[in-house]
């Protein structure tokens, strides 16, 4: 019987079966943010075992409230800034260097076809684009990580999502991944790995599978998963060209991981994106969605771009076509958060920081902030905020505020109208 | 092992609803403490639920948790299993658990019990003041109401061993 992608990595990091259902696998990647890490570091160095197992094998970076906005987030900085000096771990990012975990650490070339990734952060999942199985975990999951380079998974099955179809312009994968969570609902991939494939998802830039894979853990999902491939390789080379001959024997080197032909899968979604309009949600949940067209109007306060979902270049530069020359609303406040420096930096080059500026963006520094409430952009009780983020938790963005999740194009154009409103006509 | 082990049951607190979140049991904007017990005031103050009161006696004497489907879904936090196991709640029956947050229980050496609806169901019809207690050996709950009723569960052997051993740092220390 063949074997899912998903599989092919669990058998060759396997470690130890606890129970038939349970498996301990080796960990190749640890990723370390400054919210769920400083109490496990706290916890190991109060049981004496202020250890990791390999430095090189962890990354870590302050990104969620970046600068500190005060007191408590200074000192969650700072004992994770003092535990990777430490323990000499080199990718550490620190204001000047970071940017959101999830956008960065792929940026750096850390995550490689057949990795296992595990941070304590639910939207691990992202790095599942590179056809590694990467999959989010608690504190203590990522206590015994930094101590001992693995972790436990019930076995996995697998989901197949297959897109198929050609995008209609202003349509994206943000659109189709919205899609997807309203079809399979908020815990329809519980405990399942989300296997995306099919033409749509082999023409995608890696920018665009991240955000597809980002919202797995939105439908429950343990990890988003996409083969990888020549596109893959492709962004890869800069850190693998000392491993390869050439690109070409790269990729065909990634083909060990593909799910084989006659592999077993849990059940199977088959979508067309070819008639799709852009998605949006409308309620507390992220499988609370409609179309764009169906919300027409709805009133909006703020405009968030940024995020491990959609604040990478690409997203930029959507949202850019529809700001070019024009202005945003008199009603609405505009932030933009460039996901990491290096994006920040290109937008610069293309002129898209002027771009947002010109029309009326605040621009931020790269951090999570207001995605998750914490800073840089919180809401007021009863405002709305259009957002490219990827959860719409009551509250999530500030106590009594809701939000709406929605690509960048259709931000963009909820931006310049004053209202959601269907991101095609400005395009 | 066995000495690790927590203490499982007393007053039952319901939460009659579908996808309780993490946010609703803990704000994000508590994250930024570092130590558990200063979480333990915040138990639940977001959740969206008719007739709640966060500051009600039956949630400060609560021992478990009985609730629906998919409780615990979104992040990956810690804290919304610590902030009940600060205020004494050390397991939860629900209908079905978000992933991340079923397995942060068991690493707690706490333990996420699932049931079928019917099962819930039925504690419920128990009355407002129903006592649970856990035999973790002999996988069943007993839940004392206006009758008295049993329900078996299902623990696999690594759930248990991770209740036994009061965790997965302390499973994991032996055994990895
Ligand atoms: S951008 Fe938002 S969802 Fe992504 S890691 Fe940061 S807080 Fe989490």
């Amino acid at each position: 019987m063949g074997k899912t992608i998903a599989q092919k990595i669990f058998e060759s990091h396997h470690r130890g079966s606890p129970s038939s259902e349970n498996v301990v696998l080796d960990i190749d990647v640890v990723m370390c943010h400054e919210i769920t890490t400083p109490i496990a570091i706290n916890d190991l160095k109060a049981r004496g075992m202020d250890r990791v197992f390999d430095p090189d094998k962890i990354k870590a970076v302050i990104d969620h409230v970046t600068p500190s906005k005060d007191s408590k987030t200074a000192t969650q900085a700072k004992i994770l800034r003092d535990w990777a000096r430490r323990h000499r771990i080199r990718d550490f990012f620190d204001i000047g260097a970071n940017g959101v975990c999830h956008a960065l650490f792929p940026e750096k070339g850390f995550i490689r076809p057949g990795h296992t990734v595990i941070m304590g952060d639910s939207h691990t999942c992202t790095h599942g684009a590179f056809g590694a199985f990467a999959a989010g975990v608690g504190t203590t999951d990522l206590e015994v990580g930094i101590l001992k380079g693995v972790c436990s998974f019930r076995t996995p099955r697998t989901l197949r999502i297959r897109i198929d179809g050609t995008f209609p312009d202003g349509v994206s994968a943000k659109d189709v991944i919205l899609n997807i969570i309203k079809r399979l609902t908020v815990n329809g991939a519980t405990d399942q790995v989300m296997e995306f494939c099919g033409s749509t998802v082999s023409r995608m830039s890696m920018e665009s599978r991240m955000t597809l894979c980002n919202m797995a853990i939105e439908a429950g999902g343990t990890c988003g998963i996409c083969m990888p491939d020549r596109t893959t390789a492709e962004y890869l080379w800069p850190f693998i060209k000392d491993d390869y001959d050439s690109i070409e024997s790269a990729e065909e080197e990634f083909k060990k991981w593909h799910s084989d032909p006659d592999a077993q899968y849990s059940s199977e979604l088959v979508i067309d994106v070819s008639d799709m309009v852009p998605q949006v949600t409308y309620g507390y949940k992220p499988d609370e969605v409609k179309d764009v067209t169906d919300l027409e109007g709805a009133k909006v306060d703020q405009v968030y771009i940024g995020s491990c979902t959609n604040g990478r270049i690409e997203d930029l530069r959507e949202a850019a076509r529809v700001l070019a020359g024009r202005k945003i609303a008199d009603n609405v406040r505009g932030i933009l958060s460039p996901a990491t420096p290096k994006v920040f930096e290109q937008a610069l080059l293309e002129g898209l920081i002027k771009t947002f500026m010109d029309a009326g963006f605040c621009v931020t520094n790269p951090t999570c902030g207001a995605c998750l409430g914490m800073s840089n952009g919180v809401l007021a009780e009863g405002e709305v905020c259009a957002s490219t983020t990827n959860r719409n938790f009551n509250g999530r963005m500030g106590k009594g505020g809701m939000v709406h999740l929605m690509s960048p194009l259709s931000a963009a154009a909820a931006a310049v109208s004053g209202v959601i409103t269907d991101p095609r006509k400005y395009i | 092992m066995g000495n690790n082990m927590k203490q499982f049951g007393g007053p039952a607190l319901f939460l009659d609803r579908d996808d309780i979140n993490t946010d609703e049991i803990i704000p994000a904007k508590y994250l930024t403490e570092n130590s558990k017990i200063d979480l333990k005031p915040f138990i639940l103050e977001d959740l969206t639920l008719k007739d709640f009161d966060p500051n009600s006696e039956s949630l400060k004497q609560a021992g478990v948790i009985v609730t629906r489907a998919n409780f615990g879904c979104g992040s990956s936090r810690e804290h919304a299993v610590w902030v009940l196991e600060v205020n004494d709640i050390n397991v939860v029956v629900a209908e079905s658990f978000a992933r991340i947050f079923r397995q942060n229980m068991f690493n707690c050496g706490m333990i996420a019990i699932e049931l079928p609806k019917d099962a819930i169901d039925r504690i419920i019809s128990l009355g407002d003041q129903v006592d649970i207690s856990v035999d973790v050996d002999q996988s069943t709950i007993t839940a004392k109401g206006d009758r008295e009723e049993s329900f078996e569960f299902f623990l696999n052997s690594f759930d248990k061993d991770l209740v036994m051993a009061g965790g997965w740092l302390a499973y994991a220390n032996k055994n990895y």
